[in-house]
């Protein structure tokens, strides 16, 4: 895939991030609300699907969605500041920032995980 | 295809979320440690009010705000028709709401 | 001295409306050569029914605005040195506004959007008045003149992804258009501005992905005056609850 010309600049690879996983976590919520209202219906089956996250494999998508949010709420804060502060240049490096961040975060999870 | 109140109502929630996600993953972290099972983690959440306060927050906030942003994207995407984006925004704010909440409560109530 | 000159490859945008494709052309590399000189020698030379739109060649009237290389520029002032990727240069006519012919772009749907942004001066006094005294150095007087120097030339309306997405959205340049008369304090509809930008093709459909002050010819930024839109609209709604 390639980037459009006039994309090729840090803040449009931010909002890019942004709406990507904006999409997949709202994707993701109905299945994470189900599961867990299956504490109520259906304890066993409960159980049956927490046993099945210790699969490595899902690990790796685990991390993936804690990255997902952690990116998505970083690069919110990024927009929240930049429209309610005022707001001087350092945009690029506050939105470098939340990445690393979020990488950070979500890498954290990970080691905590296995 | 926002206008002020909706724009209000995405940021607002955003700021009621912000430090609930940065709660959430702590929790994460601390909970998935030797293992994930319904019965640890239920004994932590029935009868909490505290928990339940906490997760019932997030779902209403996540469902606005997650019902607001795929307006959006379909907006500039694939749908351009004002009353389907209005309905259909309702839809899945509700629909989210009412899992979240349903969840909440499947994990809180004793 | 050279004997021969290098030529540049040029791929050139013809068409009217809808309907298009690339023409190639060879142009002779100058020194301190221009895109718009580039344009013009093409169509002095090469072919006269090559259309295209430019006026002052000094980057003060804002009508040579065009796509270089996928980028929005300002033609004029657009070194060829600067932008030719291995000789090569590709022209086309701005994006997200209707083609009429060749290079030449209806600019009508630019300009509604700054009537739509309440982008006009509203006087508060009659000629027989005396002038307002304002203080250059007053922090709204310096926040409009951060804003002031747009030469209309819908660079960062071509720039911008969310106008591509979004045919209401008024656009980067009406947006700061409005955020200068906010600062303004001889402008008498503060009101009227707010309202304009509040709509369903407002300020708030911004997204900040900031190409409208990666591209601004002029260095402006609005993508800050947007901002600054939200900040005193979301104001005005814990205000009066609108």
């Amino acid at each position: 895939m390639k980037i459009h010309p006039h994309r090729q600049h840090p803040l449009w690879l931010a909002f890019f991030l942004h709406r990507v996983s904006g999409i997949a976590l709202a994707l993701f919520l109905p299945a994470h609300f189900y599961v867990l209202a299956l504490a109520l219906t259906d304890p066993s089956q409960l159980d049956g699907f927490l046993a099945w996250t210790s699969n490595p494999l899902v690990k790796i998508a685990e991390y993936g969605l804690v990255f997902l949010l952690a990116v998505h709420m970083f690069g919110g804060l990024r927009l929240l500041a930049l429209e309610f502060l005022p707001w001087s240049a350092r945009q690029k490096s506050l939105a470098a920032a939340s990445l690393a961040l979020a990488f950070f975060l979500s890498t954290t999870f990970f080691l905590q995980a296995v | 295809m926002i206008g002020l109140k909706l724009y209000m109502l995405q940021r607002l929630s955003a700021m009621v979320m912000a430090p609930l996600v940065l709660g959430h993953i702590a929790v994460m972290i601390y909970a998935i440690q030797g293992g994930l099972s319904a019965a640890e983690i239920l004994g932590r959440t029935k009868g909490s009010i505290v928990w339940a306060l906490f997760y019932g927050t997030f779902a209403l906030a996540v469902s606005i705000h997650a019902a607001i942003g795929v307006r959006v994207i379909l907006a500039e995407t694939i749908l351009k028709n004002r009353h389907a984006l209005d309905g259909l925004t309702l839809a899945i704010g509700a629909g989210l709401a009412f899992m979240g909440l349903s969840a909440v409560y499947a994990v809180t109530a004793s | 001295m050279s004997s021969a000159k290098t030529m540049l490859l040029v791929s050139v945008w013809r068409g009217t409306g809808t309907q298009g494709r690339y023409e190639a052309f060879e142009v002779p590399q100058e020194d301190n050569q221009t895109i718009l000189d580039v344009v013009s020698w093409v169509q002095q030379n090469l072919d006269a029914t090559l259309s295209y739109r430019f006026a002052c060649r000094v980057g003060m009237c804002g009508s040579c605005a065009m796509m270089v290389n996928g980028k929005p520029r300002w033609t004029c002032r657009t070194h060829v040195g600067k932008v030719a990727e291995n000789g090569r240069i590709d022209v086309a006519p701005l994006r997200n506004l209707p083609v009429i012919k060749d290079l030449a772009t209806d600019m009508d749907p630019f300009f509604d959007k700054w009537v739509g942004a309440e982008g006009h001066f509203h006087p508060t006094r009659t000629r027989a008045d005396p002038i307002e005294a304002i203080n250059p150095e007053s922090p709204s007087r310096k926040l409009a003149d951060e804003g002031i120097e747009c030469i209309n030339c819908a660079v960062c309306f071509a720039a911008c992804d969310t106008v591509t997405a979004n045919s209401d959205y008024l656009g980067p340049a009406a947006l700061n258009r409005a955020w200068t008369l906010l600062n303004d304090e001889k402008d008498g509809d503060r009101t009227g501005v707010l309202d304009a930008v509040s709509g369903s093709g407002g300020c708030h459909n911004c997204h900040s992905l900031g190409s409208c002050a990666a591209y601004c010819p002029n260095e402006l930024s609005p993508i800050t005056a947007i901002a600054g839109l939200k900040r005193e609209t979301a104001r005005s709604f814990f205000r009066k609850g609108r």
